[in-house]
């Protein structure tokens, strides 16, 4: 009979996580899920891409009134290298969507993005020729946050449904840091093989 | 050159450290956002409602003016009539089909202004970020205000 020992689980001050208990085998790998995801969750790094007026919103959450750093995030990156999280604070306009991308291609895996204020989610009222009509044209975004802008508490509502979803992982094979669904796939493919961004 | 200890270290340690020990005495400004939250301003305006009479009809009548008045157009209302059996609102018509789509919206409130009945009203949830666009079409049924219990 399979021994059952509760999975080692880390706690935050924010979002408890129930342990679960699993078979003895699993115990490594599951514990090492749960451990690699509270540790991303809790330390998303941003990297400023403040593009309009929503930037004011996000340097607003980082600063001591909202203060991010509650949530590990207070670390602003101005180099893709060092980020983690991707805030397109503001709207895209067509010349910076292909800065947007390279920018997005050169950050490390594993990477999220939010997209933050109506016009990077959708294009908000500018539906006009030279904004792009969301960010998801060009990048997988992981997080929409509507509002115009965002309240620094909006924002920071967004990034605990990124903690949520990123704690919710679960590795199929070790070292598939970033499991891609079908959708991302198809967006990236798409970009790539009809060269979509050199229409802009 | 010699290296003085008192001016050179520990001066210097006390001032920073006496900053920082006048500080702990202030009032923290800090909102605890998840675990607390601030009161939100009078005319802070977040998530749309679809208000009712008192009596449990809608007040909506399906005209289409807060649609006409949206700067960003992501307001669709479809009416229809109303007859005697079926009542959903005083008025001749009433809206079929409600749909805002939140990520569109700039929660600007023209159409709060817009409308003749008072039908729609934002109010100050603003706990809407969510992962796919698909669901940020608000439909009439999540809008719309539960009847008061009788
Ligand atoms: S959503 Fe509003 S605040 Fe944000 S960039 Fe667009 S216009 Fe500016
Ligand atoms: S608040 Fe403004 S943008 Fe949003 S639905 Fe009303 S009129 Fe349209
Ligand atoms: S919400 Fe007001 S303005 Fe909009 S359709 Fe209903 S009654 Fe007309």
């Amino acid at each position: 009979m399979p021994k059952r020992i509760e999975t080692v689980v880390m706690h935050d001050s924010t979002t408890p996580v129930i342990g679960s208990t699993q078979k003895a085998g699993n115990i490594i790998l599951t514990s090492m899920d749960a451990l690699i995801n509270q540790v991303q969750a809790n330390s998303l790094w941003p990297l400023t891409f403040g593009l309009a007026c929503c930037a004011i919103e996000m340097m607003s959450t980082a600063a001591s009134r909202f203060d991010i750093s509650r949530f590990g995030s207070e670390a602003f990156r101005a180099t893709p290298r060092q980020a983690d999280v991707m805030i397109i604070a503001g709207r895209v306009s067509k010349k910076m969507a292909p800065a947007l991308r390279q920018i997005y291609d050169q950050m490390p895996e594993p990477k999220w993005v939010i997209s933050m204020g109506a016009c990077a989610s959708s294009g908000g009222v500018y539906n006009n020729y030279a904004i792009v009509q969301g960010a998801d044209q060009i990048v997988p975004v992981d997080v929409y946050v509507p509002g115009c802008p965002p309240s620094p508490e909006a924002l920071i509502f967004g990034i605990l449904k990124l903690q949520e979803k990123i704690k919710r992982r679960k590795y199929n094979k070790v070292l598939e840091l970033k499991p891609r669904t079908q959708e991302d796939i198809s967006v990236e493919s798409a970009i790539t093989r009809e060269g979509a961004l050199n229409e802009f | 050159m010699s290296f003085d200890l008192i001016s050179g270290v520990v001066k210097p340690l006390i001032t920073g450290f006496g900053i920082t020990a006048k500080r702990l005495a202030r009032k923290k400004v800090t909102v605890q956002y998840p675990e607390k939250r601030r009161e939100q301003y009078d005319r802070t305006r977040w998530r749309h409602a679809l208000v009712r009479h008192d009596d449990g009809l809608e007040k909506c009548i399906g005209c289409s003016l807060c649609a006409g008045a949206c700067p960003a157009k992501c307001i669709y209302v479809e009416a229809e009539d109303n007859t005697d059996e079926n009542r959903f609102s005083p008025g001749e018509r009433y809206a079929v089909r409600y749909e805002i789509n939140m990520i569109r919206c700039i929660f600007c409130g023209l159409c709060q202004e817009a409308c003749p009945t008072g039908a729609i009203v934002l109010k100050k949830d603003f706990e809407l970020a969510n992962y796919k666009r698909e669901q940020f079409i608000y439909t009439k049924k999540m809008l719309l205000e539960s009847k008061r219990p009788e």
